[in-house]
């Protein structure tokens, strides 16, 4: 990994200076064969606590003002919510059997779950604690994602291969939208005008026109070296600019920027082995990848697009968040 | 599982928007089993099931119905049985009658008088049992597909590992019936093809009961192996392989039928999402998931993926998409799957097994291949004296 010392000065300096520490904030990693969850110091990147949490974490995700963290266990077929600033496990959530992914709507009550095992997405509100609605989906239902305006929730089945469009106010299936094989992820652009899906086998990101749920386009990927079969796009997010997705490629060990108006790849950035899921820092100039297979996390110059770090973390990250 | 709350409104939201799919369709299969007697085993640890096979099916024709309930695609899977001694092709043309998808679960001589039945010629059989090489080469059929292994795939698959390892002196023991010799033939072809040594080979024909005389026996029979890095057993009817492991004489792995095993599937794998597959199975039939299995498995969830993708349940479109380039089917292997042009062979990755975990799965890295990795496995384009698939 190439590790230009100007920029390590420059990191060195920035590190010394408080005012960036505080809005570099935390990222948070969930290590699915650890049962643990990694903090780490996004602006000296040290691994600053090791919480224990249930079994095979993997969702991960901040309430509104940051004071609790949800956390899918998903071998303890719950959702555990913890108080963010001392890491005490406070209660569990009823979230059905084996909860993946997740979503909170923007109400910051009503939690998105998807149940791998029962072809269920199940909403929780977070505050009684009760399970308002299970909504029968597809085959192994794993990504999840709210509309910022609250309007739809989207659940992606594996198995089925369909984006299921859920209306929140009645909580029913609105829309099925067929995308390549094996969806994991979906996330919608900050202004809600597109959703995003990614297929892990197919390869692909397809991108729907929310209006009226329509296919804009896909994203396709081509490593020169890499066979097409090895760059399985999973985890991703769009940069605070909204100008790139930064998509990560599970065994292809890249993560890729792509220009979100011409879904064209810009640049493959290499990042740890089998790369998850990703997370910006707080003040959106790093990108931190979790990387499965070599138990790290890849610290990424949004800026420069240069990897710039590798923090050893526990065995098998899996998903990341931001804590401001 | 519960019934959906508005299924009404999921087909009406599919039409909406996938209208060029949503049309209404019919797809019926069949699951087409020839009984077979099966060899007596010594060993009663580990029976055949009698669901083999047809539980994959089964599994599958779950997966794909759900998917079929957001299009308006109705999928049904029926099952035919046909006594041992009986001849199926009665039975086959009733079903075919009745369906134009088969998946078979039949000796190799079978699954060709069934393809070859004028009332198959439109239609699309899949071969999830039969391993032989002639099927995939001169022997092949158009309107046959391949989803179990072949033992040339499996054999390559053990053979790229050993290369890795650099375990190149090997032995070799071949049981007696045909479908042992077979496995020993692509084994010796396939030692060949990646420059490792079969050292000496040894028949496999003691009748006695080995549970007690194992321990006496094998040592005597392997002694005059002389020395190599690993044993190979060529055992596919689970006569004796088992009692080799610990028995030989010096010291060394036993591999292929026994031992470490390359497979089609295994209740060891759990990578790739494998884990969810294999729960599904054991909660449903109670038991591991084996490779005929996955194999009638991997042929509904062709049917399935193919008719949601092309919105037909024609056979030959739906034939040409499966073996185009476009087809790409999530098998749970960590690789999209796909089937071979030229002789219908399913295109997948062979993992290496012993009961409890997964060694490595093929293609090894450092095999390459201009089209696929996965090619490295099996009889390639070049190789195939396949013509059927030649247009």
């Amino acid at each position: 990994m190439r590790r230009p010392a100007a920029r390590l000065a420059a990191l060195a300096l920035a590190c010394a200076l408080p005012s960036s520490a505080m809005s570099a904030g935390e990222i948070w990693v969930t290590n699915e064969k650890d049962d643990t969850v990694s903090v780490i110091d996004a602006a000296t990147l040290e691994v600053t606590r090791t919480i224990p949490v249930g079994k095979r974490p993997r969702g991960i995700i901040f309430s509104k003002d940051y004071s609790r963290v949800y956390i899918c266990a998903s071998d303890s077929d719950t959702v555990q919510v913890l108080d963010a600033a001392t890491g005490e496990i406070l209660h569990d959530l009823p979230s059905g059997e084996d909860p993946e992914q997740f979503a909170l709507h923007p109400d910051d009550r009503h939690l998105y779950i998807a149940n791998e095992d029962d072809a269920l997405a199940t909403v929780v509100d977070v505050e009684t604690r009760q399970v308002v609605a299970q909504i029968d989906v597809g085959i192994e239902p794993e990504g999840m994602a709210v509309s910022h305006d609250g309007r739809y929730a989207i659940v992606t089945s594996e198995t089925t291969n369909m984006a299921h469009w859920i209306d929140t106010s009645a909580q029913s299936i609105v829309a099925n939208t067929l995308v390549d094989s094996r969806p994991r992820h979906a996330e919608f652009t900050a202004d809600d005008s597109q959703l995003w899906v990614s297929s892990e086998i197919g390869g692909t990101v397809t991108v729907f026109n929310t209006a009226d749920k329509s296919e804009v386009g896909k994203v396709r990927f081509e490593m020169p070296g890499v066979h097409p079969d090895k760059i399985q796009p999973v985890g991703f997010k769009f940069s605070p600019d909204g100008k790139t997705a930064f998509v990560a490629l599970g065994p292809a060990n890249h993560v890729a920027a792509v220009n979100t108006e011409t879904l064209e790849v810009e640049e493959y950035i290499l990042v740890g082995r089998r790369v998850w899921h990703l997370a910006f820092s707080a003040d959106g100039t790093q990108l931190f990848s979790t990387n499965g297979v070599s138990g790290d996390v890849t610290v990424i110059d949004v800026a420069s697009r240069e990897p710039l770090k590798s923090i050893k973390v526990g065995r098998f990250p899996w998903g990341a968040a931001t804590r401001p | 599982m519960p019934l959906p709350r508005a299924l009404a409104a999921f087909v009406a939201a599919a039409a909406i928007h996938s209208s060029a799919l949503a049309a209404e369709l019919d797809i019926p299969a069949i699951y087409f089993e020839v009984g077979v007697e099966r060899p007596p085993t010594l060993s009663n640890l580990d029976p055949v099931p009698e669901d083999l096979a047809r539980a994959g099916a089964e599994l599958a024709q779950k997966d794909i119905a759900t998917t079929g309930r957001f299009l308006g695609h109705k999928y049904s899977l029926d099952s035919v049985y046909v006594e041992p001694g009986e001849d199926p092709l009665p039975a086959a043309r009733e079903a075919l009658a009745q369906a134009p998808f088969l998946i078979l679960n039949a000796p190799a001589e079978a699954l060709l008088a069934i393809a070859d039945l004028p009332e198959a010629s439109g239609a699309l059989l899949f071969n999830a049992s039969a391993p032989e090489r002639a099927l995939r080469d001169a022997e092949c059929r158009a309107n046959l597909l391949h989803t179990i292994a072949s033992h040339d795939e499996r054999a390559d698959a053990l053979m790229q590992f050993l290369t890795w390892k650099r375990w190149t002196d090997l032995a070799l023991i071949v049981g007696p019936e045909p479908a042992d010799m077979a496995f020993g033939q692509a084994l010796r072809r396939s030692a060949a093809k990646f420059g490792l040594e079969i050292g000496a080979e040894a028949a496999w024909s003691y009748d006695t009961d080995l549970r007690r005389s194992a321990s006496g026996e094998v040592p005597l029979l392997t002694q005059g192996l002389g020395d190599y890095d690993i044993l190979l057993v060529a055992d596919e009817t689970d006569g004796f392989g088992q009692y080799i492991l610990y028995n030989t004489w010096s010291p060394r792995p036993v591999a292929g039928s026994d031992g470490l095993a390359p497979v089609t599937w295994s209740g060891a794998l759990e990578q790739w999402g494998a884990a969810q597959l294999q729960g599904r199975f054991e909660a449903a039939f109670e038991r591991d998931m084996r490779s005929e299995d996955y194999a009638a498995w991997l042929a509904v969830r062709a049917i399935g993926e193919a008719v949601t993708r092309m919105g037909t349940s024609e056979p030959a479109a739906l034939r040409a998409f499966l073996l185009s380039d476009e087809f790409r089917l999530d098998g749970f292997k960590g690789r999209a799957l796909s089937f071979r042009s030229w002789n219908g062979q399913a295109r997948q990755p062979i993992p290496l097994v012993h009961p409890h975990a997964l060694v490595t799965l093929a293609p090894v890295e450092g095999f390459l291949h201009q089209r696929s990795e996965m090619d490295t496995l099996g009889l390639d384009e070049p190789e195939s004296a396949c013509a059927a698939f030649a247009n």
